[in-house]
């Protein structure tokens, strides 16, 4: 056995999990100054400079409150459900080619935990587990309110997987490959797939949405009709779980639409500035986050500027808008490949 | 690879008996899911990790997310077990017998078979089922996507009240 990988491997798995954990994290703080920003406020600013330990105070307060587990609740699953919802959003991580690879004494050290062969497949499967997190959770409170928020999360994110899926379809056409670490290899040189499938990366932005359950479909917790939704009786750090879920959700799903779509770790004029091949490495990398917190600021800018949609609005958009659209999408890609080139 | 098949098969046994054996259908669905869980880890050790991921998609992403929506619509919090009659239930336990003889009659005299095609381990690849489905089973494929058109179809006609 490669002694050297495996312990690097291992170490590689801590980083991305502390990462993803401390990006998550600060994700909340971020929300909350975007917030402020766009509604002429000031946001957190008491914690530490600027505010900066907020996330830290709001960490210890989910874990000094008292735990509640209701009554009427059954005790396992209201366990479960939560705990799903965040081993399966951690999962998620594994397939993301967070760089090129670095050498290190003629040893080369992949900057991706495992680059599975189906790494997209293997994205969309952990995100359908993740359903069952929120669906149990919501059952096992034993309230209206939270099992209205299950039954809205089961249907809302079964409706937009399968456009989410289609729009992949249409990737998939022109990239041939599932694996993301050759996806992300292709699009080198400003080779993005977004000006390839500008339709495909529309569906799979708006569906990436619905899948996260942020505004404007976050109807599984909508707080005017449902209280909070299917987290409704959950106090203390599972509630932190939940939302901590959603946060990592929401980065890993920015790292995936920044890998499928903008060229993952690849950035412009790399190759006109003739650096080494490590430096260009670290440099993607950074530049990969910078793309992903891009796209996080996109998730919160859209939160606080759009209403939220209304159920019926939202199953029509899903089954009428854009699984017809994305059918379209993989029609139209696939006679395009038809006739210019076989690949 | 030994140990992991066996620690997997293990969990997948246990889980199906919990199955069968658990009054409470959500627990049941919940035992199901594993169950599938486990099965998606057998197919990863034959190295049919496209298999094992649509696997995951398909059964325990959609088709267990369905059973579980239905019976939380339903609130089957306890599963109603009609009384059976005494006569019914020996008729049961005759029945059950006989079965599980001819089951014994069938494995005693099992012999081994050699499968016409001899395993490869990229089998269960993208690659591989794609060639597969598309040139060899071309006809049969496409025939089972216009049953699912009919399927659903029909299932649009059973949800509307006036077409």
């Amino acid at each position: 056995m490669d002694w050297t990988l495996l312990i690097y491997k291992t170490l590689f798995l801590f980083l991305i999990l502390l990462i993803t954990l401390l990006v998550a994290m600060y994700s909340t703080y971020g929300e909350r100054k975007v917030a402020a920003f766009m509604q002429d406020r000031r946001g957190p600013n008491r914690a530490g400079p600027f505010g900066l330990l907020q996330p830290l105070a709001d960490g210890l307060k989910m874990f000094m409150k008292e735990e509640i587990i209701p009554l009427t609740a059954n005790r396992y699953l209201f366990i479960l459900g939560p705990s799903i919802a965040m081993t399966t959003a951690l999962l998620t991580g594994v397939v993301i080619p967070w760089g090129a690879t670095i050498t290190i004494g003629g040893r080369e050290f992949p900057m991706q935990i495992a680059d599975l062969n189906i790494g997209i497949l293997y994205v969309f499967a952990m995100v359908s587990i993740g359903v069952y997190g929120i669906m149990i959770g919501g059952w096992a409170s034993n309230n209206k309110y939270a099992l209205y928020g299950a039954i809205r999360a089961a249907s809302q994110m079964i409706s937009y997987e399968l456009a989410m899926g289609m729009s992949i379809v249409a990737l998939v056409l022109t990239t041939g490959s599932l694996s993301l670490h050759e996806i992300v290899e292709q699009q080198h040189g400003m080779h993005w797939n977004i000006f390839y499938q500008p339709l495909g990366f529309l569906i799979f932005l708006i569906c990436a949405f619905a899948e996260t359950n942020r505004a404007p479909f976050d109807l599984p917790e909508c707080e005017t009709e449902l209280i909070g939704g299917y987290h409704t009786e959950y106090s203390s750090m599972k509630l932190g779980f939940y939302l901590f879920a959603e946060y990592i959700n929401m980065f890993i799903s920015s790292a995936v639409i920044a890998t499928l779509y903008f060229g993952g770790y690849n950035m412009p004029f790399i190759d006109d500035i003739g650096l080494s091949a490590n430096i260009v490495t670290i440099l993607g990398t950074i530049f990969f986050f910078l793309k992903i917190f891009g796209f996080i600021f996109l998730f919160m800018w859209i939160r606080w500027t759009l209403p939220r949609f209304r159920y019926d609005q939202l199953m029509n958009l899903g089954w009428k808008g854009l699984i017809p659209l994305s059918i379209f999408n993989i029609l139209a890609t696939g006679i395009y490949y038809y006739f210019t080139e076989l690949k | 690879m030994v140990f992991l098949f066996y620690m997997l098969s293990a969990i997948m046994i246990i889980s199906a008996l919990l199955i069968v054996f658990n009054r409470n259908p959500i627990n049941n669905v919940i035992f199901l899911i594993v169950c599938f869980i486990a099965m998606a880890g057998h197919y990863i050790l034959l190295n049919a990790q496209f298999l094992a991921v649509v696997h995951i998609i398909v059964y325990t992403g959609a088709i267990m997310v369905l059973f579980l929506f239905v019976i939380m619509l339903l609130n089957l919090n306890k599963a109603i077990i009609p009384h059976k009659s005494r006569a019914t239930r020996i008729l049961a336990v005759i029945t059950g017998g006989i079965f599980f003889l001819v089951l014994l009659a069938a494995t005693r005299q099992t012999i081994e078979i050699h499968p016409r095609y001899p395993f490869t381990s990229d089998i269960g690849l993208v690659k591989e089922v794609g060639q597969t489905l598309f040139h060899e089973f071309l006809l049969p494929f496409e025939m089972s996507s216009a049953l699912f058109i009919a399927a659903m179809v029909g299932a649009i006609m059973f949800g509307k009240k006036d077409v």
